[in-house]
């Protein structure tokens, strides 16, 4: 399964599935990660980690470890 | 009236609030928490007072701000719900009113920067809205100050009855939430059977309106609800019907749901112009944060903010508030400059003469007799002294021969009291029966109303005019004088010369003057001093932070820090915190989670600031013979300390858990209003200037009275000389504690504890206490081998910094056990690391000889070495979870 983490800067994924628990997978979806939205991967942070993505039309950065919870297509 | 203000950060929610407050706001905190919490009356009408609730996404229980967000709005049951949402960014801050509606508390939204959705050409149906929301909807520009009055009106005119159903959910979780309510009311089928025995109606205290929200959050499995019910009713077999049927968690279900009914009304509700144009923001960013760019820039920004307010501006202010106008005074407009160099020619020249004199007494020589300069340079007499030079930094020795002398004189004589004044005082005195040379002569003239008269040329007219000399003016001549401020400008004398003045005037008590002058004022001088630099920061540091840059900071940098248990943004107050540690600790206010923030809120006085330099650079100097490394090496053991109590203390309790998710919105670039950076700016040192007038001062004084206060010959007095003070008595109690780390002496120990007021001191009391014979500075060199002096330093740099800073940390902490936990760390790990230092250095040098303290410095660096590099048994568990054991 592809994750948000695998995702190249500059491709558009649709979020398929949220792994994980707890604090961390309720934030994440929150923050509007939920099923089914558009995310763009705009850029990696210079020292590789975060990411910064596009969704709902606001930008998000989010780490690469949180990153692997959410499942894309 | 009470309304809540509630929205998203970055919403626009504090400049919407000032502008529906003004300045009828008052600042404090959420009971307990460092979260501040503002109230204000509207400025329309007074009678409604408008609580701004913290800045959240959501009503989760995980972390600190939204569970007072949810808590305030149960438990203090508001009459309204003022939802402020980002017209920009509609679908993110809806998110939060659907949970916000389901309160059962009247909610008005108001929809914010509708300037800028309409220059982007984006269109929002006000009136749409209205009807899916089932809530009174107004638009506003709160930068603009548009729509103010319109939720005013729609506040007061707010409907009581509040529609439940604004946002339905799928018919499963409907019937679901159903079902719990009519749990909740009270069908005792589904209580605990130990409950069984309560009546039926009894079994909730949950309000009519509320209960929609307690059910929700029961479906949701939400702890914090479910223990606040007196008798929270069995829902697990709904929950459970409800995971099987989804094939996920009940709160992702939730908030899917929510998100997927935005999604469904947000065609209707908005059209967007072009949804890949580029904004303005999106091209700021796209250097700013660039791969290569990203990290020069963010260089050159923290250059910026460290030069402005520490180098530059920032010291210029600090300098005028500490020399100006809690110093001598100051200087208006120009005239400083000239003044100084007339200063700088003065001192010299007087110097000079001192010296002169000296060497000419010691040969045999009358520097009053008439001829003493001839029989001088006949004698070939040359006076010497040690001048610190300012271009070199070292310390020269200076010659003076009679020419020079003669020179010196000139310079002088401008400045020396009138000779004729003086005779003429003397010689009526003489007449009365005194004698000039007594000791007592000007109180006894003073009490026997001397006055003289005496002619003087007058400098303009060339006329002659009668004077005349009283005791007072006799005095004045006799002192002579120094160049005068106020010939080379507009000069305002410092508070502590007007006071003194005063004092003189009302002949206040020797004791009182000193108290007020070199405890009180000298004390909260040396706290206030710091107030200009701070609100220099502060401002740059609102201006960061209102316009987008500080979340662009923490994005740069969260790699590196996150390691150490900080946050990117972090490094702002360390890196202030190196001029500075007072408007450094208060910088660490930018950053949310709270387990960051008190991590650096204890480390950042580690980084050896500006007042700490002296100390460095006497031993560097004194001790170390200049070498280069000893100053950079004060930085390392800084920079050591802040990680190493990163990589330590997140692995206990305190701070258990990977660092809190860092799951951040990065918000658009814009440029803040002059009026919300500076009352940002205002805030923040307004705080701290409140703590400097209680503890600070108290806490100075107190120190001040140890340090001037004694017991000589048995009677307790002021003392001239501070080996006699409480300070010498106390530093010779507690210079066992620094036995063990080469150091015990008192004097070395009394430093230590004149350091709280200002680390400046370290060196001044240094200064009075190795006093002798040989001179402070060579006694200083005698008394600190290498490692002792290293010792001292590093204790010296890493414990329990200035009252200032101590309150700065007290003020961040706002809890008086961490505030306690924060200094007695720093104290512990100063004592630890200067322990290290000098057992295993001094073992090499044959300074220290082994025994039982080796062997505890052995062990301790053992169990630091294990704390370092254990496993961390809380990694993986939720990092917000210590928000919950508070809450």
């Amino acid at each position: 399964m592809k994750t948000l983490r695998e995702v190249k800067p500059g491709e558009t994924v649709t979020v398929t599935k949220l792994t994980g628990s707890g604090a961390t997978k309720r934030r994440i979806m929150d923050m509007g990660l939920t099923k089914g939205v558009s995310v763009y991967v705009r850029k990696v942070a210079p020292l590789g980690d975060p990411v910064e993505v596009t969704i709902r039309g606001y930008e998000l950065s989010l780490r690469k470890e949180d990153a692997q919870m959410v499942e894309v297509s | 009236m009470r309304v809540a203000l509630v929205g998203n950060p970055n919403c626009g929610k504090t400049t919407l609030f000032n502008a529906l407050t003004g300045a009828n706001q008052y600042v404090g905190n959420w009971p307990g928490v460092t979260v501040e919490k503002k109230s204000g009356k509207l400025k329309a009408d007074k009678d409604v007072e408008v609580i701004d609730l913290p800045g959240i996404y959501s009503l989760s229980p995980y972390t600190l701000e939204e569970v007072i967000a949810r808590d305030f709005l149960v438990k203090e049951d508001p009459d309204a719900i003022l939802n402020i949402i980002d017209g920009t960014n509609l679908e993110r801050n809806l998110y939060l009113t659907t949970q916000l509606l389901e309160m059962g508390i009247p909610v008005v939204v108001a929809v914010n920067m509708m300037d800028v959705v309409r220059k982007r050409g984006d269109q929002i149906n006000i009136t749409a809205l209205e009807e899916k929301l089932s809530a009174p909807v107004v638009e506003i520009s709160a930068l603009k100050n548009e729509g103010i009055d319109q939720i005013v009106n729609c506040l007061k005119s707010i409907p009581q009855t509040v529609g439940i159903e604004a946002m339905p959910y799928s018919r499963e979780v409907e019937d679901a939430i159903t079902e719990i309510i009519e749990r909740l009311q009270g069908s005792l089928e589904y209580a605990y059977t130990d409950l069984k025995e309560l009546k039926e109606g009894e079994v909730n205290n949950v309000p009519e309106h509320l209960l929609r929200f307690y059910a929700i959050k029961l479906l949701e499995k939400d702890e914090k609800i479910r223990e606040s019910l007196k008798n929270p009713p069995k829902v697990e077999d709904i929950v459970e019907r409800i995971e099987k049927k989804y094939d996920d968690d009940t709160e992702s279900v939730i908030t899917n749901e929510r998100y997927t009914w935005i999604s469904s009304i947000m065609p209707e509700v908005r059209s967007l112009n072009d949804v890949n144009a580029l904004t303005t923001s999106d091209k700021i960013d796209r250097v700013v944060t660039n791969r290569f760019l990203a990290l020069p820039i963010f260089a050159v920004v923290m250059f910026l903010v460290y030069y402005i307010s520490v180098s530059t501006v920032g010291t210029f202010a600090t300098d005028w508030a500490n020399d100006g106008v809690f110093g001598d005074g100051w200087f208006l407009g120009s005239g400083g400059d000239e003044y100084a160099e007339v200063v700088e020619e003065f001192d010299e020249a007087s110097e000079n003469i001192a010296a002169f004199d000296e060497a000419a007494i010691e040969e045999g020589l009358d520097p009053e007799s008439d001829n003493f300069l001839v029989e001088a340079e006949e004698a070939g007499i040359i006076g010497t002294y040690e001048a610190f030079d300012d271009e070199t930094g070292e310390n020269e020795l200076v010659e003076v021969d009679a020419a020079t002398y003669e020179e010196s004189l000139d310079i002088v004589a401008p400045y020396a009291g009138d000779a004729d004044a003086i005779a003429a005082f003397e010689m009526k005195a003489e007449e009365e029966g005194l004698d000039p040379e007594s000791e007592t002569f000007i109180e006894d003239a003073e009490e026997a109303g001397i006055m003289a008269e005496y002619t003087k040329v007058d400098e303009e007219t060339g006329e002659d005019v009668t004077q005349i000399v009283d005791a007072a003016a006799y005095e004045a001549e006799l002192e002579g004088g120094a160049p005068d401020p106020a010939e080379y400008g507009i000069w305002v004398p410092g508070i502590p010369v007007i006071v003194e003045e005063g004092l003189a005037a009302i002949d206040a008590a020797d004791w009182l003057t000193a108290l007020i002058l070199d405890g009180i004022i000298a004390g909260v001088g040396a706290v206030l001093g710091f107030i200009p630099q701070m609100l220099v920061l502060f401002l740059l540091l609102a201006f960061l932070e209102s316009c987008g840059y500080m979340s662009r900071i923490a994005f740069i940098l969260d790699r590196v820090f996150r390691r150490f248990g900080l946050s990117g943004k972090s490094f702002v107050p360390i890196l202030i915190g190196t001029g500075c540690g007072v408007p450094g600790v208060m910088a660490s206010r930018t950053i949310e989670n709270q387990n960051d923030r008190r991590m650096t809120v204890m480390t950042t006085t580690f980084i050896p600031c500006g007042a700490k330099l002296p100390i460095i650079a006497l031993f560097a100097a004194a001790v170390f013979g200049g070498v280069w490394w000893v100053a950079p090496s004060a930085y390392f053991l800084g920079i050591a300390a802040i990680l190493c109590t990163g990589i330590i203390l997140k692995k206990t309790r305190f701070f258990a858990g990977d660092p809190a998710p860092f799951i951040m919105e990065l918000p658009a670039y814009h440029m803040p209003t002059v009026g919300a950076v500076l009352r940002s700016m205002w805030e923040r040192a307004w705080s701290f200037i409140k703590k400097a007038g209680t503890i600070i001062l108290l806490a100075c004084i107190l120190v001040w009275f140890i340090s001037s206060y004694g017991v000589v010959d048995g009677v307790f007095m002021a003392v001239e000389d501070q080996n006699d003070s409480i300070l010498a008595v106390l530093g010779t109690l507690i210079c066992w504690i620094f036995n063990p780390l080469g150091w015990g002496d008192w004097q070395a120990a009394s430093a230590a504890v004149t350091g709280l007021i200002a680390k400046e001191n370290v060196v001044g009391t240094l200064g009075i206490l190795y006093n002798g014979d040989a001179g402070w500075y060579a006694n200083v060199q005698a008394s600190f081998t290498p490692v002792v002096a290293y010792s001292f330093l590093a204790f010296n740099l890493l414990c329990a910094p200035c009252f200032a800073a101590m309150g700065a940390i007290k003020r961040e902490m706002n809890n008086r056990k961490w505030f306690w936990a924060a200094i007695g760390y720093q104290c512990g790990l100063a004592w630890v690391v200067a322990l290290w230092i000098f057992q295993f250095a001094g073992l090499a040098t044959g300074e220290a000889t082994f025994g039982v303290f080796t062997i505890i410095a052995a062990v301790l660096a053992i169990a630091f070495i294990y704390l370092l590099f254990r496993k961390n048994k809380y990694k993986g568990k939720e990092g917000i979870s210590s928000v919950s054991a508070e809450s």
